[in-house]
């Protein structure tokens, strides 16, 4: 039997075990929502607005392990769909953003509402198509969902012309799809892991350095019984939080521009760097030139384009983390050598001198609310156990500080490209995917302007999230910027006129609360959390001079940090 | 360096705008680039003539390794191989100027395809190197039009690029 295009997406995405589809309707894709409204395989989300459909997928992805899938039409669908793709193309997040486009005959006429899609996000995407035969549909899909989501995923374009959608084929969806161009490393190289191993054991001062690829790689426990095997200290970036237990002494936090004095002098004094799916980001490694003077360093990534791309690296090991992790677990233990228990343990008489500078010490006496106590207070009343999705700028380095991430896929932020307005949405999007979990999405006044529509797709699906808004009068992380390096000339980084939150959000059916006092964050928490099925947004008027410390500033090495 | 990359990719429309989009987003140069079909239809090939620090070339092979298009390449300089470049060159050819000019093409070992009674047109096949050493040695002023083909390369020997 013959299907059009848009019940054979339907069928693709239905045998393809979707379980939500984000998205926004419009004129190229109105086959497609026509054959939507006539199947209950999957559910449909009705954002509003297209950013909010790609970030959501985002943190459906980000805390599953599974693809994102998002549909929006041409034109203004698809620019709107940019920013949530190139969001999740730096943090190299699984999504399949299903695009419309005009009728293949007008494409190239500037017909109404086309944009070149494939163009437009080419630099954004692991890969784009455009369908120019429906008989290729089904196939296309299947390679979207397989490239999206193996080897370094990444975000998949597929532009579908409306005429295909309209057009007949038969319908086969293929079990499997090989590509005779795209063959992701399977394996690590057993001398590599050989080679790495003796230069381990042979370290004095060890460090091990993970990042996001540990979590999207699924391989936590496997670096939790490294990581404890070996005894080493061991830092996590900001895309890695979670990976390893938070609240183990093993764990030194986050390092990089914002982390902690312990973890960032042990990055610069050691003598063996173990960098695991991480990438050597310019917030993570200060100036290049002052990087880890004394190491040798190993590298184990999925990607080849990641060796070597920023720091030149001794000991290559090209491989997904997990396997690579696991065999070197296993050489490990079959081994008879053992680390320099001696050397290790000076070592660690170091880092414990630089952990005892307290470094995220702030002032517990003032009258105004501190941010950093909120996100305290948070982890307490949450029991470390929410999933905390956070925006862009100091409350998103608070949170990343201050709420100690046990498990992976907890920690749901945009570290690749730092995108405002990407965690209430994405909130959305964990909501979905853990209807029965308690979400937070951290946010500040800036941020959560950027998607506040959403309040009305959380109400319409009664998404029960928390929104923490720390709220500071001012464009927090631009205003820290200003005052250390601009000679205080605050510009444009105090907003006026901000909407008064707690009536914004009765005035979308949600509960707002206003918080002003210290003595009353913790008990406006509980009675929040508390509140099961509602969502509930909490104004926390903050301290508006507080700065995020330790702070690494531009052209300085990891050693040194302005503290507070 | 100077490096040549040659390239085996999909036969897909908009292959050669992923390579260029890689090379303009990273600012990586490129001095020249040819793609024409091969012959088998759904693969073509691509020539592309950069340069750069060791560095920077290892990592243009791994970026354009990782585009989806890209099913096999080879960096000609890792072995001996064989460059090409073709040129067809316009020239102002009157009086004695004439033989001198036709005495130069066959040093060059360049063919005249193309006369009138002021003009010659030449072609002219060789490593660039040859081509830049051509056009020198004629004086400007009689030089009217300058066509270049860009670098093609093959490995000498049994090494080969193929799928
Ligand atoms: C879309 C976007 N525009 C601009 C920026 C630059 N930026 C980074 S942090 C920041 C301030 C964020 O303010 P707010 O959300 O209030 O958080 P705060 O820093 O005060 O905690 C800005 C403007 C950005 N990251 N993203």
């Amino acid at each position: 039997m013959e299907l059009t295009g848009a019940d054979i997406f339907v069928r693709c995405l239905a045998d393809e075990g979707v379980e939500y589809l984000f998205g926004y309707p419009g004129g190229a894709v109105l086959h497609i929502y026509d054959a939507l409204y006539q199947q209950d395989k999957f559910k449909h989300v009705l954002v509003r607005h297209e950013q909010a459909a790609t970030h959501a997928a985002d943190g459906y992805a980000r805390c599953t392990g599974k693809p994102g899938v998002v549909l929006v039409t041409s034109g203004p669908g698809a620019t709107n769909a940019v920013t949530g793709i190139a969001t999740a193309y730096m943090d190299s997040i699984p999504l399949v953003v299903f695009t419309g486009q005009v009728p293949t005959p007008l494409i190239g006429n500037d017909a109404f509402q086309e944009v070149d899609s494939v163009g437009i996000t080419r630099p954004c995407v692991k890969h784009n198509f455009l369908v120019k035969d429906v008989n290729d549909l089904a196939m296309t899909i299947k390679k979207a969902f397989y490239v999206a989501t193996t080897g370094r995923p990444g975000p998949v374009v597929v532009d579908i012309p409306k005429d295909i959608t309209a057009q007949k084929a038969s319908y086969h969806y293929p079990k499997r799809v090989s590509m005779r161009s795209y063959n992701p490393v399977t394996k690590g190289h057993p001398r590599q892991i050989k080679k790495a191993i003796d230069l381990m054991l042979a370290a004095k001062r060890p460090m091990l350095y993970t990042g996001g690829g540990v979590i999207l790689s699924r391989a936590s426990r496997q670096l939790t019984e490294l990581t404890r095997l070996l005894g080493y200290p061991i830092t996590n970036t900001l895309m890695g939080l979670g990976a390893y237990p938070a609240t183990d002494k093993q764990c030194l936090g986050m390092l990089g521009m914002h982390g902690t004095y312990e973890a960032n002098m042990g990055m610069h004094n050691c003598d063996v760097l173990i960098a695991i799916g991480a990438r050597f980001d310019d917030r993570v490694t200060g100036n290049i030139a002052k990087f880890c003077p004394t190491a040798k360093i190993i590298h184990i990534d999925i990607d080849p384009s990641s060796i070597s791309k920023n720091v030149k690296v001794d000991v290559p090991i090209v491989g997904p983390v997990d396997q690579v992790l696991r065999e070197m677990v296993k050489v490990l233990k079959e081994g008879k050598q053992e680390p320099d228990a001696a050397a290790l343990k000076a070592w660690w008489k170091q880092i414990e001198e630089w952990r005892a500078m307290d470094c995220l010490k702030y002032d517990r006496d003032s009258d105004l609310i501190k941010p950093q106590y909120v996100l305290e207070s948070l982890y307490e009343v949450t029991r470390g156990k929410a999933y905390v999705t956070s925006d862009v700028g100091q409350h998103q380095m608070w949170a990343a500080q201050f709420y100690k991430f046990d498990k992976p896929n907890r920690w749901i932020n945009s570290g690749g490209l730092g995108t405002m307005g990407f965690g209430f949405p994405a909130a959305m999007g964990v909501q979905f995917a853990h209807p029965k979990e308690t979400v937070a999405c951290v946010t500040g006044e800036g941020s959560i302007q950027m998607c506040i529509q959403e309040m009305s797709t959380c109400l319409q699906y009664g998404l029960p999230i928390k929104i923490i808004n720390l709220n500071n009068g001012c464009l927090g992380m631009v205003r820290q910027w200003q005052e250390f390096f601009y000679q205080g000339r605050y510009a444009m980084s105090y907003m006026e006129s901000l909407p008064d939150f707690v009536k914004l959000a009765e005035s979308y059916g949600h509960v707002g609360m206003q918080i002003t006092r210290p003595e009353d964050v913790e008990s406006a928490l509980k009675e929040a959390f508390a509140m099961k099925d509602r969502l509930v947004f909490m104004d926390f008027l903050t301290d508006q001079t507080e700065n995020v410390y330790p702070m690494i500033p531009a052209g300085a090495g990891l050693n040194e940090m302005i503290l507070v | 360096m100077r490096h040549i990359i040659s390239i085996l990719m999909e036969n897909e429309a908009g292959a050669l705008s992923r390579v260029a989009g890689l090379f303009s987003a990273r600012g990586y140069n490129i001095e020249s680039l040819t793609v024409a079909p091969t012959e088998d239809e759904s693969l073509s090939r691509m020539t592309l003539v950069t340069w750069g620090t060791e560095e920077v070339i290892e990592q243009i092979t791994k970026q354009l390794n990782k585009l989806i298009d890209v099913v096999k390449l080879m960096d000609m300089y890792e072995g001996p191989h064989i460059e090409r470049e073709m040129m067809l060159i316009k020239l102002r050819a009157v009086n004695t100027g004439r033989q001198e000019i036709k005495r130069l093409a066959d040093i060059f070992r360049g063919r005249v395809i193309d006369v009138t009674d002021a003009i010659y047109t030449i072609e002219v096949t060789g490593t660039s190197d040859k081509l830049d050493a051509f056009v020198k040695a004629i004086a400007p002023t009689d030089i009217i039009e300058v066509v270049r083909s860009g670098v093609t390369g093959i490995a000498r020997g049994e090494k080969s690029l193929r799928v």
